[in-house]
């Protein structure tokens, strides 16, 4: 038994001895299960102060780690008689939990990642169907606060924008009707877009309040993608949990399967197949090569730059056709598996892949070069769309939208799975424009097919030793009353799947949280000040997920 | 500006050569499935479920003669095909999966001899209009002769916009694979528009609604709309499973298949609130094109031969 395999049957938590609000919490290995009991409990106001010292604005200029808001949800009832009840009526997610004198009580969960030492904190508390909104210490919150309120009716007071977020009580408010802001004054228009939009693309509803060219504010009122995914999961893993997962985001497949894969593994208390977990990995990057070569050529094309968008078009299918050597789809669909993967390399596939790599690679790198050498694309990319620093911090952005704008945050790096031997490099400080966001998706080009081609390697190296990359052989008991965090970087940043399981090891409560869902606001104060043809061109720098965020 | 040229010399030109010539899909695809009568429990009246319990969207149904494998609500993950202990269902590699029928699109068992080819080379052997395809894992000795899927273009297709339908692509809350799939057929590799095909912004400018995704609640209104403000005479096309039928987040029926021995057995929440279940009826889906997401060369040739042009049969693949 290797290391890593006696500390995650010893649960791979620990709670910290010593003093202060980080001690508090559930310290979590991303990956790892812990019992739901070890997860502190506290009272509101301690809970209030520990997620205002870890991941408010203050904590970054005190003593003391410095975490970011991975995922915070409701649960109905308390933490653990509620995961008990859950058995009677698995999935039924919108009833309401009353306690014995009658007033409704909820369970608050928090998921805080501390980059730095590269553990995961937990902590939850309990309140009624009020409390005193902590939006306004940590904006990260806000979609957060949202969800809990729209799922449950919990009132967070004082929430500065306490509206619907994704439409999804059939007897709720219908889809795109709320308060939307509105600048006032006389030469002051409004401009909706949406929700169809005007090209082969998902669905939401765009309000951009304008003086003249200039936009003011936008909102984004998203929801319409929303088709009932984690109530779709609850009671799982059963035979629909991996391909639901597949189609969290479609463009996104590999990650969210793996996170998934992550927590069933850590439930049952298995590592996955080391070789299982390099196919993964390789599957990942090109995953992101094919989203980051096909959105630069579509950044191209917003500029009229034709060539790089006609070579990228292109370039991208390429990359899809090499996920679909591996495993015959060129989304990545059925190639993960709890365990491992469900497909397997010999050496005449590395060969072609690794030939089909390094020319795709040749090929992206002349396409953008021309994009580069082009003053007039240059000009339109450069101080278009700035997402500052301390605005990307405090609104919780995760990627490479939150690279470009100087934070230093990488999963792989921070919080890596188990056995993998990917490390990117720190990235360059950017200013956070379109060109930041362009050339950060770039690097990571670079980098990437740089760790596919050293990747195919080790499969030659490995000579077919380690060969088991096949699944689990009958079904894994898992954990009963157990929860566990999985984070992995996709393409466009942060997946985190939060799983809780009832007594019988199935999934009382399944939370995905899709990178999109903290990057929609990055896009919005991007555009602020901006000119409202530059939209597209912000947007597409972007690139987020509208089902990642309705789910 | 020389740069550019020389880049555009090294980049060739990329156009694929079909319908002029096969498409070149992966070794892995995973197309048609194909059940063989003559080794199948269940049509030779024995007592197995298999396939059916391991169906994630439950698109497998027991009839008297055998399961039906419905392709319009099939992921094509290949969990049936693994579960099933006669290895009589497989996986083709056949792309052409698009029927003007959704009726046509249930697969049931074919008998082996009339249909599969143990030689290879007997290819001349086909019949006039089926497909011979390899299986997923290719067998050199299973090659499958399959009849072809009835696709009749209406008359409004082959005539009106035989050389130039324009297309309005909603995603009715599409996951983004099917998406980025028929996205890719505006590229230089497919280039739709040297067929007369193209995506267009605007519905008034649209001849057909290509659906994607299971239309849920929320994107009802949104769909109908779009629908409504299209100059007929216009055509729909749904394509991927859960525009064909709500896919993954369809609700399923109280009396569903039991629990299976996958690896993951259990059954999924039968009931889903949002209400996803693809295209209405009332709608008039006139081409169905299944996959999760079907492969470029399988929207495409369903776009073409509804419009009457002919793409090539998967009879000429050669080995």
């Amino acid at each position: 038994m290797t290391q890593e395999q006696k500390s995650r049957t010893r649960g791979g938590f620990f709670s910290a001895e010593g003093q202060g609000p980080a001690n508090d919490s559930l310290q979590l290995r991303n990956g790892y299960a812990a019992p739901l009991d070890a997860i502190p409990v506290m009272g509101f106001s301690r809970f209030a102060h520990w997620l205002g010292t870890l991941a408010g604005e203050k904590s970054r200029s005190t003593e003391g780690p410095t975490c970011r808001v991975c995922a915070f949800f409701a649960l109905p009832g308390p933490l653990l008689p509620w995961a008990e009840s859950r058995e009677q009526q698995p999935g039924g997610a919108q009833e309401r939990s009353v306690s014995e004198n009658g007033e409704a009580s909820f369970t608050l969960l928090a998921v805080l990642a501390d980059d730095a030492a590269g553990v995961l904190h937990l902590a939850a508390t309990e309140v009624g169907d009020r409390y005193p909104s902590l939006t306004p210490r940590i904006p990260a919150l806000h979609l957060f606060e949202r969800e809990a309120h729209e799922k449950y009716g919990i009132v967070p007071e004082g929430h500065p924008w306490l509206k619907p977020l994704r439409f999804s009580r059939p007897g709720g408010p219908d889809v795109g009707f709320m308060d939307f802001y509105r600048v006032e004054g006389d030469e002051v228009h409004e401009v909706a877009v949406g929700p169809i939009h005007a090209g082969v693309i998902e669905c939401g509803h765009f309000r951009f309040q304008c003086l003249g060219e200039e936009v003011m504010h936008l909102e984004i009122s998203l929801g319409y993608h929303h088709r009932g995914m984690e109530a779709l999961l609850a009671g799982g893993p059963h035979r629909a949990t991996l391909p639901l997962l597949e189609t969290a985001a479609g463009d996104n497949t590999i990650a969210h399967t793996w996170a998934y894969c992550t927590l069933v593994e850590a439930f049952a208390e298995q590592l996955p197949s080391p070789r299982g977990q390099l196919i993964r990995s390789l599957a990942l990057e090109l995953e992101r090569l094919a989203n980051h070569t096909g959105d630069l050529g579509a950044l191209a094309g917003d500029v009229g730059f034709l060539s790089t968008l006609s070579y990228c078009g292109r370039l991208r299918g390429d990359w899809l056709n090499t996920s679909a050597m591996i495993c015959g789809s060129r989304f990545g669909r059925g190639l993960l598996c709890p365990g491992g993967a469900a497909f397997d390399l010999d050496a005449q596939l590395v060969h072609s892949l690794k030939d089909k790599v390094a020319g795709t690679f040749r090929d992206v790198q002349g396409a953008v070069k021309l994009m580069w050498d082009s003053p007039s694309v240059m000009s339109r990319f450069t101080g278009i769309g700035i997402v500052p620093e301390s605005v990307a911090r405090s609104l919780g952005l995760v990627g490479p939208a939150a690279r470009a704008s100087g934070l230093d945050c990488d999963l792989r790096r921070s919080h890596p799975l188990s056995g993998l031997p990917m490390s990117p490099p720190p990235y360059k400080g950017r200013s956070g424009d379109v060109l930041s966001r362009a050339e950060a998706r770039h690097e990571e080009i670079v980098n990437s097919a740089a760790f596919c081609s050293r990747l195919l390697e080790r499969f030659l190296d490995d000579g077919g030793e380690e060969v088991q990359c096949a699944p689990f052989e009958r079904p894994p008991f898992l954990k009963g009353r157990s929860i566990s965090v999985a984070l992995v970087e996709g393409w466009r940043g942060e997946v985190c799947h939060v799983g809780i399981t009832d007594r019988g090891g199935r999934f009382a409560e399944y939370v995905v949280v899709d990178p999109s869902f903290h990057n929609w606001m990055g896009l919005a104060m991007a555009l602020r000040g901006q000119q409202i043809s530059d939209f597209p061109l912000c947007n597409k720098s972007f690139n987020l997920s509208y089902c990642g965020h309705d789910l | 500006m020389l740069d550019i040229l020389v880049e555009r010399l090294r980049q060739k030109k990329r156009t694929v050569p079909f319908p002029g010539a096969l498409p070149a899909l992966p070794l892995r695809f995973r197309g048609r499935p194909f059940i063989d009568a003559s080794s199948c429990i269940r049509a030779a009246g024995g007592d197995c479920a298999a396939c059916a319990k391991a169906c994630p969207t439950e698109a497998v149904h027991m009839e008297d003669r055998g399961p039906a494998l419905d392709m319009g609500a099939c992921t094509f993950c290949g969990a049936c095909a693994a579960a099933c202990p006669a290895a009589s269902l497989v996986f083709t590699t056949d792309w052409r999966l698009a029927s003007t029928e959704r009726a046509a699109l249930f697969i049931r068992p074919l008998p082996a001899e009339a249909h599969v080819v143990h030689d290879p080379m007997g290819r001349d052997k086909a019949m006039a209009g089926a497909a011979v395809v390899q299986s997923f894992p290719p067998r050199p000795e299973r090659t499958f002769v399959l009849p072809e899927l009835p696709l009749a273009p209406t008359r409004e297709a082959a005539g009106a916009f035989a050389r130039s339908c324009r297309l309005r692509q909603v995603t009715a809350a599409g996951c983004g694979a099917c998406e980025a799939d028929l996205n890719v057929l505006g590229t230089v590799v497919f280039d739709i528009a040297r067929f007369g095909l193209d995506f267009v912004a605007s519905p008034r400018h649209a001849d057909a609604m290509v659906l994607t995704g299971p239309v849920p609640r929320n994107m009802r209104e949104a769909t109908l709309k779009c629908l409504a403000a299209m100059p007929e005479p216009k055509l729909i096309m749904a394509v991927g499973a859960c525009a064909i039928s709500g896919g993954l987040f369809r609700s399923l029926p109280d009396e569903g298949q039991e629990e299976g021995d996958s690896a993951f057995p259990g059954r999924p929440q039968r009931q889903n609130p949002q209400r996803a279940e693809g295209a209405l009826p009332h709608m008039g889906v006139g081409l169905f094109i299944p996959g999760c997401p079907p492969h470029p060369y399988t929207s495409l040739d369903g776009f073409l031969r509804f419009i009457g042009r002919t793409t090539p049969s998967s009879a000429r693949l050669s080995p």
